[in-house]
């Protein structure tokens, strides 16, 4: 069916957009170029982003476009200057209009995949934005947010008459506001203090989150992954991402919805968080008698 | 001991629990499986045996293949058989299962129950081998004349079977 006929307009595209155009005063180092296990901020920041948009840029002002750390990305150049993050967004609202921007900041080392697949679950096209309502102070946060393409022009007037601040842009317009899953995500870090203590949050976050578990394959599993049985380590946090994980590395024919789990040869639920040697089981639909 | 009911055997006791639901490589005896359920208390017995049969669905089988998760479907066989002996009232109840290869005709489950009377007994031992069915980790695979193979349940949401074992099945 047509679907403007059927009454149903397409969504707009969804582009990304970290903002690496901050002057990182008071780190007094360039916070894209910040590493956190071997990955720098801008980096970790793409790969979360690619994941998830159609298309993905590092927006810059024009004296960094030739920074090899930022020249590796689709670049959008700041037109405005020292009006703060809004710069980056509004260069990005004016080369494509029809987009709608997932815009991250470029200082959110904790930031989760959890917490961005969350904003984009919940958004509303229909609304001017959607963003985390900060676990700190209960305003819009404004640098892990979308903005729909009918934010551009109240955005550009709020610009023009002088004002900067995207969470007052955010707090006086019609966003959707969400109550953050994991609060610690949109922390921002602006001091080299700040900086070391992420760094020891996510190496603890990274010690804590692989596990070693065993997987025992039966009948159709077996012969499709070719092996009774394997011990691996994973960041699964459940057996719904184990089975993501292994049906992505074997062919396997049968969709989550006609399997059981076990965990320690007991049923268990695919949302049971894993555990550190945990025994899974992947029970296809069975057949006795 | 009269609240233990009549589910205990007076003849054995003490006796260590035995596990009911028990897997087997080799061949069901029937006859030396049933003799675990006599108790001078019932007046009941029934049985059920599942045999390989020559067909499924239409298509010729050939032989079959059973494989479980052991570990699991011992304990979900063993709650199947409390469960009933529960609901029903009766004495005593077991389920053999045979793993591995098997030929046609051979027996491939067997559930046995026996009760003070013979109407609780066809009840639990219908309830069993129903419930083992549908909840017992374990899984068949039919091996069929046209030469090709398949799970059962498993295979719908599985790539089809080719054109030419189709064929070669429907000229036989």
């Amino acid at each position: 069916m047509d679907p403007l006929a059927s009454g149903r307009l397409a969504p707009p595209p969804l582009y990304g957009l970290v903002l690496a155009g901050g002057r990182s005063t008071r780190m007094r180092r360039d916070k894209a170029a910040l590493a956190y296990q071997g990955q720098t901020q801008l980096e970790r920041a793409m790969a979360l982003l690619t994941a998830l948009v159609a298309r993905a840029f590092v927006s810059v002002r024009a004296d960094q476009r030739g920074d090899p750390l930022r020249a590796r990305f689709a670049q959008i150049t700041d037109a405005h200057q020292n009006i703060g993050p809004l710069a980056g967004l509004l260069a990005a609202q004016a080369q494509h209009p029809e987009a709608a921007w997932l815009v991250l900041a470029c200082d959110l080392p904790l930031l989760d995949e959890g917490t961005l697949a969350h904003l984009l679950r919940a958004r509303d096209p229909a609304r001017t934005a959607t963003a985390y309502r900060s676990s700190h102070d209960g305003l819009p946060e404004p640098l892990c947010a979308v903005y729909e393409p009918r934010s551009r022009e109240p955005l550009a007037a709020y610009v023009a008459a002088g004002n900067q601040c995207p969470r007052k842009f955010l707090a006086g317009a019609d966003t959707l506001l969400l109550d953050e899953p994991n609060p610690r995500a949109l922390d921002n870090i602006n001091t080299p203090e700040e900086y070391g203590s992420a760094m020891a949050t996510l190496t603890a976050q990274s010690s804590a989150t692989t596990r070693h578990v065993t997987v025992q394959y039966y009948a159709l599993l077996r012969e499709q992954a070719g092996r009774r049985e394997e011990a691996l380590v994973t960041a699964a946090r459940t057996p719904r991402e184990l089975y993501s994980e292994l049906a992505a590395r074997y062919p396997f024919s049968l969709a989550p919805e006609v399997l059981r789990v076990a965990i320690n040869a007991e049923f268990g639920e695919w949302s049971t968080p894993l555990k550190d040697g945990d025994a899974v089981v992947f029970i296809p639909p069975v057949a006795g008698g | 001991m009269r609240w233990c009911s009549f589910r205990r055997s007076p003849v054995v006791e003490n006796a260590p629990p035995q596990p009911m639901f028990r897997f087997t490589r080799t061949p069901i005896e029937p006859q030396a499986a049933r003799a675990q359920l006599a108790d001078p208390a019932c007046g009941g017995y029934a049985a059920f045996e599942g045999w390989v049969r020559d067909s499924h669905e239409g298509r010729r089988v050939r032989r079959l293949e059973y494989e479980a998760f052991e570990a699991l479907a011992v304990r979900e066989g063993e709650r199947i058989l409390a469960e009933a002996s529960a609901r029903f009232g009766v004495a005593h109840a077991a389920c053999l299962h045979r793993v591995g290869e098997l030929a046609i005709g051979e027996l491939a489950v067997w559930v046995g129950v026996s009760a003070p009377h013979r109407h609780e007994a066809f009840l639990a031992c219908r309830y069993i081998i129903d419930e083992v069915k549908q909840r017992v980790p374990i899984w068949k695979k039919e091996h069929y004349l046209s030469g090709d193979s398949g799970w059962v349940n498993c295979e719908r949401c599985a790539a089809p079977p080719a054109h030419a074992a189709q064929a070669h099945e429907h000229g036989t």
